[in-house]
């Protein structure tokens, strides 16, 4: 079996993969970093998403041998130090971004790659953003409204966002 | 109203465990030496098995094991929950479901072996090796062919006709009299299309024996620990409760496809105890489809008779409802008692009478799906009411406010059986006209045809029953369970609490909402609280969550219990301040004499509980521990009013939903942050259902929409943000005066949407769509519609 190394969360890590092993199932399964979910088994639902080189990319449609040498972060990298959360974390709690948590993951991974293109999203950039990440529970509401409040806090703005 | 008790909008607890990837889903439970089950499935719809062959995938590397239906023919096959009677009294058709197919496969996706190896992907691969050799039988795919004389049976013998009951409320005889004085009857046709549940995390199970204590634990996605405790132990594997443990830990959203007991947890419970291993099943997507209940399915014809002046003299429905191959656990009342039992609505409909034909065919069995039945019957009366409106010309609202259930009339009995408790219907009205601005509406409709689009406004006016259930009541009715909740308020030494509460908080907030009634009810702060759930070995007993019943019921189960809590505190808080306990108050936190400076807090006499130096030994035992069980008097009633606002543009369809204003009654709301969050999901579910969301089968049976590249799962940008906001009445049965929140969103909406399309479609002649209106269902409207578009 090959072995496959990479930055994760700013630690070294390395496993033995098949070839087939989706970087998922390496996420989750060698390195037990079980907050990366997987929700279909067709790339729809975003469950998955994670940072690869600080871009948002579905792990469940890339071999874990592709991302060999690559920076990762998941969500448990996510939050500098200690037990603080990323504004954008904060903002899902303020605002009431989720409930069953299972999409959660995705949804923040997937906003931060948002804000770090597009600074300050209109409502209806965030929906059309949000194109690739299906949550059964919220009905996007509040997870709309905790994108914008992320946003504003990434941007310093964090007073004007609440 | 302190800033963590009833009535704040508490940020909620669970949260940073959730936004940190610290949850706890049972995929994310790992057990030493853990093997992996992969679940061979049908790919026919019906086939007779003349033979299995598994020696290969037996021989496969890195296989432990692989068993058929043959292997388990000793254990019982999955039960169903409730019995429900033919007109004529006698009992329902429930034919056996074993856990792995015998003989016969009934569905595409139904079980038929399973291959237990050291890695998911060697099971999965020793399964393709498995050779099964079918006979394949013609199927029945939809309920119009399984009723089709001569038609295929599903069961054989065991259910001729392919029929599970035929039932009915009411005398049809004098309903049919009302009909005679009626000026008006209005009729109509409709389809309460299939759905697919999805919960986005996938079901999961892990069994685990062990054989040192000979106990058995399952881990499982589970809304009701403890029933399921109760149907595999009892009914399946026969294990009694305490060698089986059953574990539902962080739940990934469940919307009813949770509550089941399903093959997939008996299979590796069972397979564990022969493999001596634990063994590990997730579904992956496409295997969910084919294999967790789904929901509605109902095909309803309905005649509503209305006096001269609108008033609705009598109603009759008649429907068909599809029960899947098997009946999952509460198939059989969802469109019964959950359904029937809801028709006459926020009405004061005299006389109802309702026959409903439960069917069995050849697709995945279907139970109860956000809502569950409540929301056919909605759909229904709101969609023939508006079409009464539109046949009587008179106006939508008018022909509701006549028929409206006065304020001043509860209790209400109503002719279905139910007698609800309280409610304002005028007020939710009102106030959902007001923030959809009703009246500007005719405006608006003018702006947009400028703009060439169709503008339509549509409403529905709604109750209804929750809070499930008084055990009397359902036990009459033919559950085979009680409906009761349980809880346990352990006080610690330091006066911090644990509440073991046997509600199953899968998205809803429970250790937010609940630790809030805690830090209310004892003063403390509410990070003195820990809310603990989902594990048959720490608490005592439950009936879970579904039927919005975590607050009504178990919330008031652990209401129950902190009164006992007090009510023996307020013992050793006398004792401590030589006072006599009638003399001492409680409030924020604080016992006091009346007519005194005398005080002890909360802290101190939870202390004095644990280290009874100075303590009233002879009356009272030391510690602070409480149990109750509670069940309810009656159900819940929540209604309110949904109004929905679209465009359609006429040259491709596509509706655009520009407003959807909710003003529901839930009762008391505890967390207003947590029940808006409940009716926003519940309302973009109830939009899937009427625009986009549909699972279909071909005639074979085959499932066409088993993924979702297929089924249309609503996404962020099919919503504008919605407007919802409560209006209560208090339940008049409950101490808190809750009444749910968590189906609202979903059991109001879908005729609200429906009816908005049909009234902009109304001008060009359009007076049916059926769910859900897609884009081209609406295009093919419009083509063929009465009355041309207005050219541009
Ligand atoms: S698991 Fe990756 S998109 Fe669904
Ligand atoms: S919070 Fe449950 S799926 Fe999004």
């Amino acid at each position: 079996m090959p072995t496959v190394s990479m930055t994760v969360n700013g630690k070294q890590m390395s496993g033995d993969v098949e070839s087939r092993t989706l970087l998922a199932q390496f996420i989750r399964e060698t390195l037990d970093l079980t907050g990366t979910h997987i929700g279909c088994d067709t790339s729809q639902c975003g469950a998955c998403v994670v940072h690869v080189n600080g871009d948002s990319v579905k792990s469940c449609t890339m071999l874990a041998l592709e991302a060999d040498g690559a920076d990762v972060t998941t969500i448990e990298g996510l939050a500098q130090d200690g037990d603080d959360l990323h504004p954008m974390q904060e903002a899902f709690r303020d605002n009431h971004g989720l409930q069953c948590g299972f999409c959660t993951p995705g949804m923040v991974m997937s906003a931060i790659d948002l804000v770090k293109t597009n600074p300050n999203p209109s409502e209806h950039e965030i929906r059309e953003w949000l194109e690739g990440n299906i949550c059964r529970c919220t009905g996007y509401h509040n997870i709309v409204k905790s994108i914008a409040a992320g946003a504003a806090a990434m941007r310093g703005e964090k007073a004007a966002a609440e | 109203m302190s800033a963590t008790g009833i009535g704040a909008a508490v940020k909620r607890k669970e949260d940073f465990r959730f936004l940190t990837g610290r949850g706890n889903y049972t995929d994310d439970i790992n057990q030493p030496g853990q093997t992996y089950a992969y679940i061979l499935r049908s790919p026919h719809a019906h086939a007779k098995i003349n033979g299995i062959n598994t020696d290969a995938a037996k021989a496969a590397k890195g296989v432990l094991a692989v068993f058929t239906g043959e292997d388990m023919a000793g254990v019982g096959g999955i039960p169903c929950g409730w019995g429900v009677n033919n007109k004529d009294g006698s009992p329902m058709n429930e034919p056996p479901h074993p856990a792995l197919a015998i003989g016969k496969v009934r569905h595409v996706g139904d079980q038929v072996a399973v291959v237990v190896a050291e890695s998911y992907a060697k099971a999965k691969d020793a399964a393709e090796l498995i050779e099964v050799d079918y006979t394949e039988l013609p199927a029945v795919a939809h309920m119009e062919a399984a009723l089709a004389a001569g038609a295929p049976l599903v069961h054989d013998d065991a259910a001729p006709g392919n029929l599970c009951y035929d039932w009915e409320l009411g005398d049809e005889a004098e309903v049919d009299a009302e009909f005679k004085n009626a000026a008006h009857v209005v009729s109509i046709d409709l389809t309460n299309n299939r759905l697919v549940p999805n919960a986005m995390e996938p079901r999961a199970a892990i069994g685990d024996y062990n054989k040192g204590t000979g106990e058995y634990t399952l881990y499982t996605t589970s809304q009701n620990p403890h029933v399921i405790r109760l149907l595999m132990g009892a009914f399946v594997l026969q294990i009694p409760e305490h060698k089986l443990r059953v574990v539902a830990p962080d739940v990934g959203g469940g919307f009813g496809s949770k509550i089941y007991h399903y093959a997939e947890e008996a299979i590796v419970t069972w397979a564990a105890g022969k493999v001596r291993r634990p063994i590990k099943w997730v579904a992956e997507r496409s295997e969910s489809f084919l294999s967790d209940a789904h929901g509605r399915d109902h095909i309803s014809h309905a005649d509503l008779a209305i006096d001269a002046d609108g008033k609705f003299l009598g109603l009759k429905v008649y429907t068909k409802a599809n029960m899947g191959a098997y009946l999952s656990t509460f198939s059989t009342c969802v469109p019964t008692y959950l359904y029937a039992t809801l028709l006459a609505g926020v009405y004061t409909t005299p006389k109802i009478y309702a026959n409903v034909k439960a069917i069995f065919t050849n697709t995945v069995p279907v139970d109860a799906y956000r809502g569950a039945g409540r929301p056919e019957a909605t759909y229904l009366l709101e969609r023939l009411v508006s079409k009464a409106a539109r046949q009587l010309g008179m106006d939508q609202v008018d022909i509701r406010r006549k028929n409206f259930i006065p304020a001043d009339a509860f209790p209400y009995q109503t002719p279905v059986a139910l007698q609800y408790d309280s409610g304002d219907y005028e007020a939710t009205l009102k106030k959902a006209m007001e923030l959809a601005d009703w009246n500007g509406f005719p405006a608006r409709k003018a702006e947009a045809a400028g703009r060439g689009k169709l503008r339509g406004i549509g409403i529905s006016t709604y109750l209804e029953a929750c809070g499930i259930a008084p055990s009397a009541v359902v036990g009459s009715l033919g559950a085979r369970a009680g409906l009761f909740e349980s809880a346990n308020v352990r006080v610690h030494p330091t006066g911090s609490v644990t509440i073991y509460t046997g509600s199953h908080s899968h998205g809803q907030g429970h250790e937010t909402t609940f630790a809030q009634l805690v830090s209310e009810t004892l003063g403390i702060p509410i990070d003195n609280v820990t809310i603990d759930h989902g594990d048959t070995n720490r608490i005592a007993f439950g009936m879970g969550t579904y039927g919005s019943r975590s607050l009504a019921v178990g919330g008031e189960a652990i209401m129950k219990a902190l009164g006992k809590v007090v009510d023996k505190a307020s013992k050793i808080a006398a004792h401590l301040m030589e006072a006599s306990p009638e003399d001492v108050e409680f409030k924020d936190g604080k016992f006091t004499v009346a007519g005194t400076d005398k005080e002890v807090d909360f802290g101190t006499v939870a202390l004095t509980a644990y280290v009874p130096h100075n303590y009233p030994h002879e009356t009272l035992e030391p510690g602070l521990e409480e149990n109750a069980f509670y069940d309810p008097m009656n159900f819940t009633y929540p209604g309110g009013c949904h109004i929905c606002e679209v465009e359609i543009d006429p040259d491709t369809g596509v509706t655009q939903v520009i407003n959807m204003t909710a003003v529901d009654d839930v009762g008391r709301v505890i967390n207003p942050m947590i029940v808006e969050g409940q009716i926003h999901g519940g309302l973009a579910q109830g939009i899937g259902q009427a625009l986009l969301e549909s699972c279909e089968y071909d005639e074979s049976g085959q499932l066409i929409s088993g993924s979702y590249m297929d089924y249309c799962m609503p996404r962020a940008d099919n919503f504008p943000g919605f407007q919802a906001t409560t209006e209560s009445t208090l339940c008049a049965h409950n101490s808190l005066g809750v009444k749910g929140c968590g189906e609202v969103g979903a059991i109001g909406s879908p005729p609200a949407v429906i009816n908005a399309v049909l009234d902009a479609l109304a001008d060009l002649g359009v007076e049916d769509i059926s769910m859900p209106a897609t884009p081209q269902k609406i295009w093919q409207a419009i083509q063929s519609a009465s009355v041309p578009a207005a050219a541009e």
